[in-house]
């Protein structure tokens, strides 16, 4: 019997029309664990770097994750990945909610698309019936009108849905995947969706996940639940509020808003505005959220309530959750209530909630700047909030000038000319980032923004303090209960973090702690992905429950396969290293690591360089980020060795110096 | 009739205002009722489910009760501050008009059984694994009529009856009473 996975995928080939189900080799679970894990293991299998993502050979993949399903508290992360049309790489956006349970309950680990159907359709996953059905009624519609239209149709109030709006079927690059109050939105995976003319998924489930050794594993959970309760109830000191708790930051439920508001940036990231924040402008987006928002609400099996339900006047109701709350907001240099009323049209089109904004602030920037003129825009009105209507109605359209800017900043500055690439400033890999324009470079997000595969700070920061305690006291108070941490060091590393003087950024952490810290990271949201834990009770935020201790548990417990932290940090290592290996592949190279110019005012090139050849010695890639012959074979990663070796991104010398990156087809 | 007998009367409250529609009470019954206990999980088997419309901002966990062999002569539907529920949205019945409380594959009824077990538990553990408190578990003692035995078993036969006949079951049972001597 296999535990906690169910052992079987679904093949779906769109082109075709055919549906098959397909039992998985354990030996996979073993050595990649799951949901990302063996995403990357097909991706690298099935998808060589010549299909470009709007080809049918892309696969589209909705895996869970391996202990979603089981009573592991907030283990409900579906993991979508397939090749980036915006970065030209592997996308591997989470959405949380409730899918992901639901598909293990309906018998199957995966869903593998591939080919593209000749109409537009929706798969409905219901227990063995497993049925591509006509959509093109639903062309058009809203991501969660296309929901409730199906749950409706299907007459199956009880089927969680994934789809995509109007965005998604256009191709838009910054496309979503919506599901009720979830959405997997980095990387344009919802275009790829719409590519293949799949609208939607529908799934319902009634089968049992089994649990190898369930004792056990009932009394971690508990564990787990108490350490929740014990950290609700005691938040971190010394952090600003939606640091010191648990969950994805509280940003539905707190009114609160100075610290985003003047410490990150306005416009197309552009304007900070320090004094921003003052009583009446707390009292009205008090007022307006306290008005709007109904109710918080959580994901499947987890008591955070991350999310809310918000009803903005004469808008249907939608869901929300996170900083989306302020993106559109700031971007348009406007209020919350202008904020929540274009968001509930955003995630209808189904966009996602960083990049969308800051293209529309971009193309705004670009006609003040007589890059774009009002022959590029007939019709543009004259108010500010309206013009944000107005593009994002073009965009997802894909009209006149909404069709170039529906490529991301980075392509649609390329497309424009006329200097707007200066105007795409906030980039890394072609794919926008957060508005966070700072001061002193951090060595520790240097290396994080840099190499982060993830493309997102969010997914990829967490753990340690963002910054230094101010005093001593504060710091041994921290380090006292602080089990989480992967060896006694990385205290030591935090009770020695001054906040000036010698022992201060960009200096310390050094080099090799930083290596340390960044390393410890990146390797809890990786287990996240595989486990299909959400990363907020986990990765993201500090002392989570769920950490490198108690996870190879979990595993063991769960799945029935014997781990230790050892064994779990080499299987992560091994499905990160491959998710590289697909980017390299791709063209990725250490010319693509680097956080936009503009992020920090004070750089330090030198440093700068000993950080990230330091990393990469440390992690077992060469000096231009590919993972060496010994790391791979070190791994079992075997194949990808012989791989690089045929394509000549490695040689058979001791170091492969492969300064000029072989270009993906489409890489331009 | 049975005599006069102190009873334990043992309640859950539920503030649906609390509910954040998570649905960790349908994980923890179905596993705590799984066999073995906690071997595995699914909520399509859980006593207590939650109605949940989102969009509407309804919530409401409501625990299976008695099985019922026919359907009502009637429905109810309610509208509470101007939200509209399902019709038959709180009845607590494994009811034929619906698929509500009954084992997805047998659809034999389901019916909260407060958890009992042995060693008994602190609280039931929807209530525990309910960490927003949207479930309050309180006891209390209270003068009752004794109930009339075998109230469960009956309740257990007739859906048997219902869903194989009447026949088969006597069958069956005549075939374990000779097995059983045997
Ligand atoms: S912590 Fe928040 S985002 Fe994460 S699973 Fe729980 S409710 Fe969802
Ligand atoms: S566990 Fe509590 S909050 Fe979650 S769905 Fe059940 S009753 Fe609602
Ligand atoms: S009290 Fe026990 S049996 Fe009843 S619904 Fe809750 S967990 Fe299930």
């Amino acid at each position: 019997m296999r535990y906690a996975e169910t052992g079987y995928n679904l093949e779906i080939d769109l082109t075709r029309g055919s549906i098959e189900r397909v039992a998985t080799d354990p030996r996979d679970t073993e050595l990649y664990l799951g949901g990302l894990g063996t995403n990357a293991k097909i991706l690298w299998d099935r998808v060589p770097p010549e299909v470009e993502p709007f080809s049918p050979e892309n696969l589209l993949i909705f895996s869970a994750g391996l202990l979603c399903g089981t009573p592991a508290t907030g283990c409900n992360r579906t993991i979508v990945s397939t090749i980036s049309p915006q970065t030209l790489l592997m996308a591997f956006s989470m959405m949380g909610g409730f899918w992901a349970p639901e598909l293990k309950y309906a018998g199957y680990d995966k869903v593998i698309f591939r080919g593209k159907s000749p109409e537009l359709v929706y798969l409905w996953i219901n227990n063995d019936t497993v049925e591509l059905r006509n959509a093109s009624h639903l062309r058009g519609k809203g991501a969660g009108e296309t929901a409730e239209l199906i749950r409706q149709e299907l007459k199956e109030p009880k089927a969680q849905v994934a789809a995509i709006g109007l965005a998604g079927e256009n191709r838009v690059y910054f496309a979503s995947i919506e599901q009720g109050r979830s959405s997997a939105s980095r990387g344009g995976i919802g275009a790829v969706m719409g590519d293949k003319g799949l609208k939607a998924i529908a799934v319902r489930g009634t089968k049992d996940i089994n649990i190898a050794r369930p004792a056990e594993f009932m009394e971690l959970c508990n564990e787990v639940l108490e350490y929740i309760k014990f950290r609700n109830a005691n938040p971190i000191e010394g952090v600003m509020p939606i640091l010191a708790g648990l969950g994805s930051p509280q940003e539905m439920a707190v009114h609160d808003e100075k610290w985003h508001t003047e410490n990150f940036m306005w416009g197309n990231s552009r304007l900070r505005r320090k004094d921003f924040w003052n009583q009446e402008v707390a009292e009205k987006w008090t007022e307006t959220l306290e008005k709007m928002r109904t109710r918080l609400i959580s994901c499947y099996n987890c008591p955070m309530k991350c999310g809310a339900t918000i009803s903005v006047p004469g808008l249907p109701t939608y869901m929300m959750k996170c900083f989306s709350k302020l993106t559109y907001t700031m971007a348009a240099m406007a209020d919350l209530e202008f904020g929540l009323h274009i968001a509930q049209r955003a995630t209808e089109y189904g966009v996602d909630g960083f990049s969308t904004p800051q293209v529309m602030a971009f193309a705004l920037e670009l006609y003040e700047n007589g890059i774009l003129t009002d022959t590029d825009l007939p019709g543009l009105p004259a108010g500010n909030e309206e013009r944000f209507h107005w593009l994002l109605d073009r965009i997802v359209r894909r009209e006149g000038v909404g069709d170039l800017l529906a490529n991301g900043t980075y392509w649609a500055a390329k497309q424009i000319g006329k200097g707007a690439e200066a105007y795409a400033h906030n980039n890394i890999k072609k794919h926008e980032q957060l508005p966070l324009k700072l001061s002193m470079l951090n060595p520790i997000y240097f290396l994080m923004y840099a190499t982060g595969e993830k493309i997102n700070i969010t997914q990829i920061e967490g753990q340690f303090p963002q910054a230094p305690f101010a005093t001593r006291e504060e710091r041994e108070k921290f380090v006292k209960d602080w089990f989480q941490v992967p060896d006694e060091k990385f205290k030591q590393y935090l009770l020695d973090w001054e906040p000036r003087g010698e022992k201060s950024i960009p200096f310390y952490p050094t080099v090799p702690m930083c290596c340390d810290i960044v390393d410890w990271q990146e390797r809890m949201h990786y287990i996240d992905d595989a486990l299909g834990m959400c990363a907020g009770l986990s990765s993201f935020p500090l002392k989570p429950p769920y950490h490198i201790h108690n996870y190879p548990k979990f595993i063991s417990a769960g799945a029935g396969i014997e781990m230790d932290e050892e064994k779990l940090t080499l299987a992560a290592r091994r499905y990160r290293t491959l998710v590289r290996a697909i980017n390299i592949r791709r063209g990725m190279r250490r010319k693509d690591e680097k956080p936009p110019e503009n992020h920090w005012k004070k750089r330090f090139p030198e440093l700068e360089k000993e950080l990230l050849d330091t990393y990469y010695a440390f992690k077992g890639w060469n000096n231009d980020g590919v993972p060496t012959q010994d790391s791979l074979r070190g791994l079992g990663l075997d194949y990808v060795a012989e791989d690089f070796l045929k394509r000549g991104i490695l040689t058979d010398a001791v170091e492969a110096a492969s300064a000029e990156a072989p270009k993906g087809p489409a890489a331009n | 009739m049975g005599e006069k007998k102190r009873k334990k009367i043992k309640t859950i409250k539920v503030d649906v205002d609390k509910c954040n529609g998570c649905r960790a009470c349908e994980v923890a019954c179905s596993a705590f009722h799984a066999a073995p206990k906690y071997s595995s999980n699914n909520p399509a088997r859980s006593r207590i489910r939650v109605i949940r419309e989102p969009l509407k901002d309804i919530y409401v966990p409501v625990y299976a009760g008695e099985h019922a062999r026919a359907e009502c002569m009637g429905r109810d539907k309610y509208t509470i501050d101007g939200k509209e529920y399902d019709e038959c949205s709180f009845c607590r019945a494994s009811c034929p008009s619906r698929d509500l409380f009954k084992e997805p594959d047998s659809g034999l009824p389901l019916k909260c059984d407060m958890c009992e077990s042995d060693p008994e538990l602190k609280q039931p553990l929807c209530v525990q694994w309910c960490i927003t408190d949207a479930l309050v578990y309180e006891e209390r003692e209270e003068e009752v009529e004794e109930a009339a035995a075998g109230e469960e078993l009956d309740t257990g036969l007739e859906a048997l009856a219902d869903k194989y006949g009447l026949d088969k079951i006597m069958e069956a049972v005549a075939r374990m009473a000779v097995a059983k001597k045997g």
